[in-house]
């Protein structure tokens, strides 16, 4: 069989770092996550439809609920961070826009997870 | 090499739409819609710990025909997003990919994305008590 290596690659000789498919990777695996968690969420949520606050802070406050609930904001945002990483990669040919953007999401979508975690603890202790 | 200036593949304005390619664009356009719904979910949280008051402003903007209005597309895009992505792992895994397949696994996603929202609202709605 023909090698698929560059002919630059054989000669420098190293190995893969086998991180190639990284990105690619993490989408999957927290998509497979995700369906179970997702579909958790949004039943959870149809079932609280009008619900007093009361009854929403009991909900949120217990251990199983709290702990599903912040593994379904990490796993989403971060599958949420590599899907539009994504789309602004194929989209925006501007070097330093699509730079710009690439960092931008990176930072809001640390941002917007921390604020959820922070919130989700502070209802779950009660403070 | 000279760059060339022949069209790119898939050149779009002569690009009949076909369900495969309308399902996959639309997977992407549900994906963004949702990550747009990250921060209002964050806020919902931010009510909730707040107290009684900032919940109860939460519930007025939900509850009002704009904000049902987008948690009901909230959810679409979920379900489609949800399951148009189990048909992606199916073909990361191999399977399904024989084009008659294909548009039959692509036709269940439509139907069980509408009939998977439809049930979420009706247990909504049931969950008020019927009281809209």
């Amino acid at each position: 069989m023909m090698s698929l290596r560059s002919p630059l690659g054989r000669a420098i000789g190293l190995g893969s770092s086998k991180e190639g498919v990284s990105h690619w990777w993490w989408q999957r695996v927290t998509s497979v996550a995700l369906v179970p968690l997702s579909v958790w969420f949004v039943f959870s949520l149809a079932s609280l439809a009008g619900a007093d606050h009361q009854t929403v802070v009991e909900w949120m406050r217990s251990p199983i609920v709290a702990s599903l609930l912040i593994m379904f904001v990490l796993t989403a945002f971060y599958h949420a961070l590599l899907g539009v990483q994504v789309i602004i990669e194929d989209y925006v040919h501007t070097e330093w826009l699509k730079m710009t953007s690439l960092i931008g999401l990176n930072f809001v979508t640390l941002l917007i997870t921390l604020v959820a975690a922070v919130l989700l603890l502070r209802i779950a202790v009660g403070v | 090499m000279t760059p060339t200036n022949r069209p790119l593949s898939p050149h779009l304005q002569v690009y009949r739409p076909q369900l495969t390619s309308v399902l996959s664009i639309t997977h992407r356009a549900t994906g963004v819609f949702l990550a747009l719904g990250a921060p209002v979910l964050v806020y919902w949280f931010w009510a909730v710990a707040d107290g009684a008051d900032a919940f109860a402003a939460s519930q007025e903007i939900f509850g009002g025909i704009l904000g049902r209005a987008a948690v009901f597309m909230w959810c679409y895009a979920l379900f489609y997003h949800l399951l148009n992505g189990i048909r992606h792992l199916l073909w990361d895994a191999g399977l399904g990919l024989d084009i008659p397949v294909l548009y039959k696994s692509g036709w269940v996603v439509v139907a069980a994305s509408v009939g998977l929202t439809v049930f979420t609202w009706l247990l909504g709605y049931a969950a008020r008590g019927g009281a809209g």
